[in-house]
């Protein structure tokens, strides 16, 4: 997910109704704004974790457990301030609250890659309180000066006294938290910093966590939607005789989204949703089609669009030029296809509401809850589930999937908790997919080789337009997630004259932000474009990289760093061939380099090497495992992943024709963390940008095919 | 219709043609097998039946009466199995959806082939996604849980 840059509170709130509630006023615009401010006041431990008399410290999480590893890393945070036994340490899911809103974005959520840099304050203050709490309580009953003092592996010590946190606790409790604490410095660390296993795999592998499809309630029904098969369709009318007549179905209901039918269990209302007879009106989409939508896009992409960054006269740069560079990119939608499909189990009570779902975005889904069932938000209680992946698509600003489990519970009445089922077919074909791009590009060399002038338009839907988040963060008509990774590039900020522009061509098709946003696919036109002015320029591509990024410190370490472990310039055997790619996205460095061999017309990637710089590292077992996991999710993209429609319907259904990377395409991945004191960036999301440009690169070294479009398509 | 899951004898009341993974978690609760593509395509909802790994999302549970059913919850009972102690060693899960299939899938290989070679683990693991990309770690544990059923056997 990208960044709510520039929010502010005032203006939020003027514009956009009560939707949303208590964005916190961002002193900086951009990125900058992402870091976590410094915090107003001491969070409360009590909201932050929970020591019990058996020595369990639990730690409470403001953000979901998604596979990015909040689970560990947030409780690695509290434990080293807090100085208690890791052994102890267990993690829990926090209720929705305004307690546990995001430091930097004001509402409840996870996404943009922030949870553990955006929460490096609070929590280490939350276990730094309570350890001092801890602390005086020893010091009373022992009747010693606090300064004598210290705490660890669960313990109060002051010379031959010991007292367990477990013992205090109750005690603690009663104490005045200290106004002020200091924070050990990182260098000190012990738990923090180190590379740490996950807190939550012993209940992974044995089937015992419990994810939003796991949700049992006494009672509960299960329902399928029958949801439009073309995007901005509405029901006519329908038949649920036969769906009825289904064994174990319960009731058809109609909701805005559809028909929903619930049933005793998952497969009758499945079969009851196939027995329904719905006559659709297909709405302004039923011509949608994407060969027409790409010679849409191709001609806008020659027009003049919003200016999104602009310096000097790009067109007399140009002609000027010492020679021109032009070339067109396409990328297609998207599905995120988390291996859980989506699912929300709602209870609508006389005098409240419980929601039980895996989420990104509960301050959103408690308020729209809490709308449709005519409540007051501290009615709902959201319940936040492991989530069986999220990438961006458990984070929808109109709460699409909450919004119709309520609508089917509101719909069906009685009291029994209703749980909404999605099918991997739902999935695919339920829109809020990564939009489709087109990229033009014209840019003009100087004498040394050096950019001159740089043009580039930008076609494709824009993710925030309509969504609540537009007012703050649409600016002068550019969507930013549009645009991240052109617009503030450094190669186009470098070139003396340029010029970004953008058309947000509007369609009924639902777009969000899929993992690394608008880096999905700016890196891949970026830095495939850099190669080829490379090549134009009759340098090294490396050698030229350097040379344009010579102010960027972090840009060069990680290229230098992932070029030196890749054995960069020394010969390859096999057919092998190497490509390069740097990007930075979400407050990280990555720069990756791609071995790959292309045989009988297929791309076999065989190892990426991957060098990260995000700052201060908590946990390195972490970053790890998210690097790698973005190669994956990168390479899915690069190699297969493409939605096409045809006479307005999305003509893929499931992972037989939207194929996901399989575990015998998987390379070898290295990750190299350059050691910093930088202040910390994200990981989630950074390693999935550079893949396919480096892997594009490394098929023209192989091939001499420059692939221009994704997913890759050998000539 | 009667079924032995994890060598308990039930008694489940469901259409013949209600596919066995529907059965083990909306009626007998054993949610650890997940659902995720319904059609053979993804490997979270596999289970073992007589040992095999089969795909629960389209195999009708009428059809395995009168054979063993093996789920995730069957594999760590009484205690830890040697895949499971490796897969928590290599820390594979990321958000761990697919990790109870991936985790028969390799149980049932390394019944087959208790010392696997690479091909073999491509082979038998390809069948099963993972969206979080956790395949290089899935690869090493499968090798490290040969090796540790191997030093306890
Ligand atoms: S759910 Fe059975 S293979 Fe995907
Ligand atoms: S761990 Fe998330 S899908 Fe495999």
């Amino acid at each position: 997910m990208s960044t709510p840059s520039g929010l502010s509170r005032r203006r939020f709130l003027q514009t956009s109704g009560a939707l949303v509630i208590g964005f916190y006023v961002a002193p900086r615009s951009g990125l900058a704004a992402m870091q976590a401010p410094a915090a107003p006041a001491l969070p409360d431990p009590n909201a932050f974790l929970r020591i019990g008399e058996d020595e369990s410290v639990t730690v409470i999480l403001a953000h979901s457990e998604m596979g990015q590893g909040v689970w560990t890393a947030l409780p690695m945070l509290v434990a080293e301030e807090l100085g208690c036994d890791w052994a102890k340490v267990r993690a829990e899911e926090a209720p929705a609250a305004p307690v546990y809103a995001h430091p930097a974005f004001g509402m409840q959520m996870t996404g943009g890659s922030s949870s553990t840099y955006s929460e490096l304050d609070r929590y280490r203050y939350a276990g730094a309180v309570a350890r001092e709490m801890l602390i005086q309580a020893a010091a009373e009953q022992w009747k010693v000066d606090p300064s004598a003092c210290r705490a660890e592996a669960g313990f109060v010590v002051s010379g031959d006294k010991r007292l367990s946190f477990g013992k205090l606790a109750a005690a603690a409790q009663k104490r005045t938290p200290p106004a002020t604490v200091k924070l050990k410095d990182p260098k000190d660390w012990k738990i923090a910093g180190r590379p740490t296993k996950r807190l939550d795999s012993p209940e992974k592998v044995t089937g015992q966590a419990q994810f939003g499809m796991d949700v049992r309630l006494p009672g509960m029904l299960t329902a399928l939607v029958a949801r439009a098969p073309i995007f901005g369709g509405t029901v006519k009318g329908f038949r649920a005789e036969k769906a009825k007549a289904v064994p174990g179905v319960k009731a058809v209901v109609q909701v805005p989204s559809g028909v929903a039918v619930v049933g005793e269990h998952f497969w009758a209302a499945k079969l009851g949703r196939d027995a329904l007879e719905i006559d659709w009106d297909p709405g302004p989409g039923a011509d949608l089609d994407t060969q027409r939508l790409r010679e849409e896009f191709r001609a806008a992409a020659g027009t003049p669009g919003t200016k999104a960054a602009a310096a000097g006269d790009v067109d007399a740069a140009l002609k000027s030029a010492a020679k021109t560079v032009e070339a067109e990119y396409e990328v297609p939608y998207l599905a995120h296809a988390p291996m859980e499909p989506l699912n929300c189990t709602v209870r609508i009570g006389a005098d409240g509401a419980e929601v039980w779902t895996g989420t990104q975005f509960q301050t959103m889904d408690q308020t729209v809850t809490a709308k449709i069932a005519g409540l007051k938000p501290e009615q709902v209680k959201i319940h936040t589930m492991f989530l069986g992946g999220g990438f961006g698509r458990r984070a929808t600003p109109t709460s699409d999937f909450v919004s119709e489990a309520v609508q089917v519970a509101k719909a069906a009445g009685g009291a029994a908790p209703i749980k909404v089922v999605w099918t991997r077919e739902d999935d695919i074909h339920g829109g809020y997919y990564r939009p489709m791009y087109v990229h033009r590009l014209r840019v003009g060399l100087g004498a040394d080789g050096k950019p001159v002038a740089w043009r580039q338009t930008i076609v494709g839907q824009s993710i925030l337009e309509g969504t609540p988040f537009a007012p703050m963060m649409i600016k002068n008509g550019i969507d930013d997630t549009s645009v991240e990774g052109v617009a503030d590039s450094p190669y186009v900020k470098g070139t003396a004259s340029h010029l970004v522009d953008l058309h947000s061509p509007k369609k009924t098709i639902p777009v969000l932000w899929l993992r690394s946003v608008g880096h999905s696919h700016t890196a891949f036109v970026m830095e495939t474009f850099v190669d080829d002015l490379a090549r134009a320029a009759g340098q090294e591509p490396l050698e030229y990289r350097r040379r344009l990024l010579s102010e960027h410190p972090r840009h060069l370490g990680v290229l230098n760093l992932a070029a030196e472990k890749a054995g960069w310039g020394r010969p390859l055997s096999g057919g092998r061939a190497r490509g390069l790619a740097v990007h930075e996205s979400f407050g990280s460095w990555m720069a990756q380099v791609a071995e790959v061999s292309v045989a009988s017309g297929r791309v076999r990637v065989h190892r990426v090497v991957c060098a990260v710089d995000c700052g201060i590292c908590v946990n390195p077992a972490g970053v790890r495992a998210q690097v790698e996991g973005a190669v994956a999710f990168g390479l899915s993209a690069a190699l297969h992943g493409e939605l096409t429609f045809k006479d307005g319907r999305v003509q893929q259904s499931n992972f037989h024709d939207y194929p996901l990377l399989r575990l015998n395409e998987m390379p070898e991945v290295e990750v190299h963390i350059v050691p910093s004191s930088e202040k910390a960036g994200g990981i989630g999301e950074p390693g999935v940008p550079p893949v396919a440009p480096a892997v594009a690169n490394a098929i023209f070294a192989a091939t001499g095919q420059r692939l221009r479009r994704l997913p890759f398509r050998l000539a | 219709m009667k079924l032995n899951v994890n060598g308990k004898e039930y008694e489940a009341a469901a259409p013949d043609d209600m596919p066995l993974l529907w059965v083990l978690r909306d009626i007998l609760g054993l949610t650890g097998t997940k659902f995720g593509c319904g059609m053979a395509q993804c490997g979270a909802c596999t289970v073992h039946v007589d040992g095999q790994a089969v795909r629960s999302c389209v195999t009708p549970a009428a059809s395995v009466q009168g054979h063993a059913v093996k789920t995730i919850e069957g594999l760590s009972a009484p205690g830890l199995s040697a895949i499971q102690r490796a897969w928590i060693e290599e820390d594979v899960v990321q958000c761990g959806y697919c990790q109870p299939g991936q985790i028969m899938a390799a149980a049932a290989l390394l019944a087959a082939r208790p010392h696997p070679s690479d091909a073999d683990i491509d082979n038998a693991m390809s069948a099963n996604l993972c969206r979080c990309g956790t395949y290089l770690r899935i690869r090493a544990a499968v090798r490290r849980a040969a090796e540790l059923a191997g030093r306890t056997a």
